[in-house]
């Protein structure tokens, strides 16, 4: 456990250290967390990627949650090759994702920038909704649907008002997972992004080839902080529904 | 699985899943199959593609320079993955055995690191391991050490950042495999009088087996590719697999020979899959 | 949470997304008027500067949009993959011609950039590029050693310094494929263009036998590792090394007798750019004298434009790791494009790496 979080709470330690370069301590400062609200770059690059999250994460949710739906119904479709499939995304190292999605986007003289961006970001979200979600269906009972249409309810009916909010914590797991994923995402984006649309992942790598400017601690602790608030919301969220439901 | 969701009739989940199809075919499976054609394609003068055929990239493949920068990233890989089971398995097993409350507490806390980026959580250990770092200057305060050690740089430091960065999935599948173990099986153990060795030898491994084959396939697999973690760590020094790669397409350009390379590398991983998929899964659990 | 509302959430995020993006990307995406005053300028890591950039924007009301590489190699890589939308580049010498050869790059209307004549006397005529038609130099300098002078105590005078066993794991060599090869190759007494598959076996088994002694192969945490003590002799670039010097005063520069690489970084422009006028005025800009003055006291390398050196404080002028004294310049040898024998070099590389 200590293990886990020893690097961070080093950085955020570091965060408030006077020094340019080395780890000495130099003094308390939060000169860091000026320059870091200053900095049109960083904020520009995290801007760039919370919305690409967004963006990746939704459609993926969109498309995702239906095709779960869609998979576990279906009939006559070579199930082992398209769980494959599926899966296989998820499985293949990153790299190959990059670079292979780099080679068409070139090839087809796709110009690479935020679009680029999100589609690779897509390409691996999408599994990951279809397979949480679908681990989620499998241990619905399917008693409910039945009893629905017993009761006359149309296929949409039984869809949005059964179905889904059931399906309500998997939705909420794939969209959270998703979302950290493309958030933190390096390699892919390494690959496919174009001038001017930097992420933060790009953004710290390059700064740290040059020597990371204790900026980027800053910006760590203040990311540390956000999710720990956010985590905490959700929690007291959690508390609460389980009192509704 | 007989009774199913009738769902599926509806226009927007037919909808989904098409265009699910489509974007995945498109976007996943045609840049695949381009990576393939490129593999066996020969590189032009300048770096780029000359579309002239030839089996010669995969023929470097089975050069021995080659293989040894597989066999080290493998080994690499699995000595990961087999720490990432030795130290996540205590946590796991704390975690899983602990009321509901404190099980969500101590997820969050395990995932909170994870939300700071990959990037900055590594180069922490470059500030923890350099000669002027946090654990140098521990070491030579508490007068343990003269000189530095050098930490940096080396197959230590890279192990360490690989383990670091991948233990959180190595610990939540084993979470969840060890839940499914029901408590009463180790009392029911210690009741025939088996020591805690062997309890642990003859029950909790082998049911936890699931659980570890699905975390190590997470934590093995990525490892296998990593770059980020050698480069940041390693200083340049040991190429691997994924550092290779990188190299390929990004400094010597040679795409067609980076395409084969990622191609065995993904063959590497479907085989270890398919020997997996044979030994336990196979069934719909998760 | 009834159904409704988890579709209004969902709906909620994808459109901040999307009104997100939008806004984000008109920038990227071609509305041909805010096209035309963002310039997009790519360069090495360690050429930014915030406030001259800042004040090209404020005088001409553009936007500057800046992203970094660290190698000529990914410069070209990365121009080739299609990442074509800037329109400023700053390729090394060699990779100018080679690019030029290409036709990666655009032709200079140099009416339009006054500046070049202010160039210092030997960078005017370079082999690659003799009128200037495709690139401009901005900053030059040399590659030499840097090392701790309390630590080595005489001075190195020789590239086998980096081969001294007394040292041994405290030593860093340069990233760079001909950067290395270069050295190994003027050591053996080559030319570090040398062609020769030969001469490059040689270079490659002297850098095999280097190899346990050295800590780290990089281009950029040079700086970094001399100061915080972990290198004691760095295969450097001259700048770093003097931004080092600021922070740990023991540090030093040598330029070895053997002689190395001299260098310039040009500035030049995409031949896809669409923005060419915008470029060369940027271009223009660089160069000009009081920018140019800023420029090399804030980054510490020498500047292309000559009246610089005349009115930079005196450390900064004399310090040999900025401007090399004029005696070392007919040993230095310029970076030239080997052409075919790359592949010699990229194999060699290779083999060095996995040791």
């Amino acid at each position: 456990m200590l293990f886990l979080y020893l690097p961070v709470l080093i950085l955020i330690g570091l965060s408030f250290n006077a020094s340019t370069m080395g780890v000495a301590w130099k003094g308390f400062t939060l000169q860091w967390y000026e320059k870091l609200m200053m900095d049109p770059s960083i904020l520009d690059a995290t801007v760039n990627s919370v919305v690409i999250a967004l963006v990746s994460t939704g459609l993926a949710l969109i498309l995702g949650v239906g095709t779960a739906i869609g998979l576990e119904k279906s009939q006559g479709v070579p199930m082992p090759w398209v769980n494959m499939v599926m899966v296989l995304p998820l499985v293949i190292p990153e790299i190959l994702l990059g670079v292979s999605l780099l080679m068409v986007f070139v090839l087809c003289q796709i110009p690479l920038g935020f679009g680029t961006i999100i589609i690779g970001h897509m390409v691996f979200n999408l599994p990951l909704t279809v397979v949480i979600v679908r681990a989620r269906l499998r241990k619905l009972d399917p008693a409910w649907e039945d009893a629905a249409r017993d009761l006359g309810a149309t296929s949409w009916d039984v869809l949005t008002r059964i179905t889904l909010p059931l399906l309500r914590p998997a939705i909420w797991g794939a969209a959270l997972l998703g979302f950290t994923v493309s958030l933190d995402d390096f390699v892919v984006t390494f690959f496919v992004a174009g001038p001017g649309s930097t992420t933060l992942p790009l953004k710290v790598f390059s700064m740290i080839k040059t020597g990371i400017t204790p900026e980027i601690n800053a910006l760590s602790a203040v990311m540390v902080v956000v999710s720990m608030v956010c985590v905490g919301l959700s929690w007291l969220f959690q508390q609460r529904s389980t009192l509704d439901s | 699985m007989t009774t199913r969701f009738s769902t599926s009739s509806a226009i927007p989940v037919k909808l989904s899943l098409l265009s699910a199809g489509i974007f995945l075919g498109l976007f996943f499976l045609v840049p695949l199959l381009l990576v393939l054609a490129i593999s066996l394609a020969s590189r032009g003068t300048y770096g780029g593609i000359a579309w002239i055929a030839t089996w010669e990239n995969y023929q470097r493949l089975l050069d021995p320079l080659v293989g040894t920068i597989f066999l080290r990233s493998i080994l690499f890989a699995g000595l990961t993955t087999l720490v990432c089971a030795a130290v996540g398995f205590p946590l796991a097993y704390c975690m899983a055995r602990v009321s509901r409350k404190w099980q969500f507490i101590l997820l969050t806390l395990v995932m909170i690191p994870f939300w700071t980026n990959f990037l900055v959580r590594t180069y922490a250990w470059v500030l923890i391991f350099r000669a002027d770092g946090i654990l140098n200057t521990l070491l030579i305060k508490l007068g343990l050490q003269e000189e530095p050690l050098p930490l940096l740089f080396t197959d230590v430091s890279v192990f360490v950042g690989l383990v670091y960065g991948y233990l959180p999935f190595m610990v939540l599948p084993l979470v969840v495999a060890i839940e499914r173990i029901s408590p009463q099986l180790e009392e029911a153990a210690f009741d025939l009088y088996a020591s805690l060795g062997a309890m642990f030898r003859h029950v909790l491994l082998p049911l936890s087996k699931p659980g570890f084959i699905a975390g190590g396939v997470l934590v093995f697999i990525p490892s296998l590719g990593a770059f980020i973690t050698p480069y940041l760590l390693g200083g340049g020094q040991k190429m691997m697999l994924g550092t290779l790669i990188q190299q390929e397409f990004l400094v010597s350009r040679d795409w067609p020979f980076g395409s084969a390379l990622s191609f065995g590398l993904m063959g590497t991983v479907l085989l270890l899959w398919f020997l997996l998929g044979r030994t336990s899964y196979g069934r719909d659990s998760s | 949470m009834t159904i409704m509302n988890m579709v209004n959430v969902c709906v909620l995020l994808l459109t901040l997304g999307v009104v997100g993006g939008c806004s984000e990307s008109s920038t990227s995406s071609e509305s041909n008027a805010s096209r035309r005053s963002t310039l997009y300028y790519f360069t090495w890591s360690d050429y930014v500067d915030p406030d001259i950039v800042a004040k090209f924007e404020a005088t001409r009301g553009v936007r500057v949009v800046v992203d970094t590489f660290s190698s000529n190699e990914e410069l070209l890589a990365k121009v080739q993959t299609g990442m074509t939308g800037y329109d400023v580049v700053v390729p090394s010498d060699f990779m100018a011609g080679l690019m030029g050869r290409l036709g990666l790059l655009a032709e200079l209307d140099l009416k339009k950039i006054p500046n070049v004549q202010h160039l210092e006397p030997h960078l005017q005529q370079l082999p690659f590029d003799p009128t200037h038609r495709f690139a401009i130099p901005y900053l030059w300098g040399t590659v030499g050693i840097g090392y701790d002078g309390n630590v080595v105590t005489e001075p190195p005078t020789s590239w086998e310094a980096l081969w001294d066993p007394q040292f041994s794991g405290r030593i860093s060599m340069l990233n760079d494929e001909r950067e290395v090869f270069g050295l190994a190759l003027r050591v053996l007494g080559y030319s570090l263009n040398s062609v020769d598959p030969q001469a490059i076996q040689q270079a490659k088994h002297k850098l095999i036998a280097q190899k346990p002694l050295v800590k780290a192969y990089t281009s950029e945490q040079f700086d970094q590792l001399l100061v915080a003590g972990e290198v004691v002799l760095a295969h450097a670039w001259g700048g770093p090394v003097a931004r080092a010097m600021r922070e740990r005063p023991s540090i030093r520069y040598a330029i070895p007798h053997e002689g190395g690489t001299i260098w310039t970084d040009c500035l030049a422009i995409l031949a896809s750019s669409p923005n060419r006028a915008l470029a060369m005025d940027f271009i223009n800009y660089l160069l000009d004298e009081e920018v140019a003055l800023l420029t090399s006291q804030r980054l510490l390398f020498a500047s292309a434009n000559r009246h610089v050196r005349a009115r930079l404080p005196v450390p900064i002028r004399d310090n040999t790791a900025v401007y090399p004294p004029d005696e070392v310049l007919p040993r230095m040898e310029w970076m030239e494009d080997v052409q075919e024998a790359i592949r010699y070099y990229d194999r060699a590389w290779t083999e060095l790496k996995v040791q």
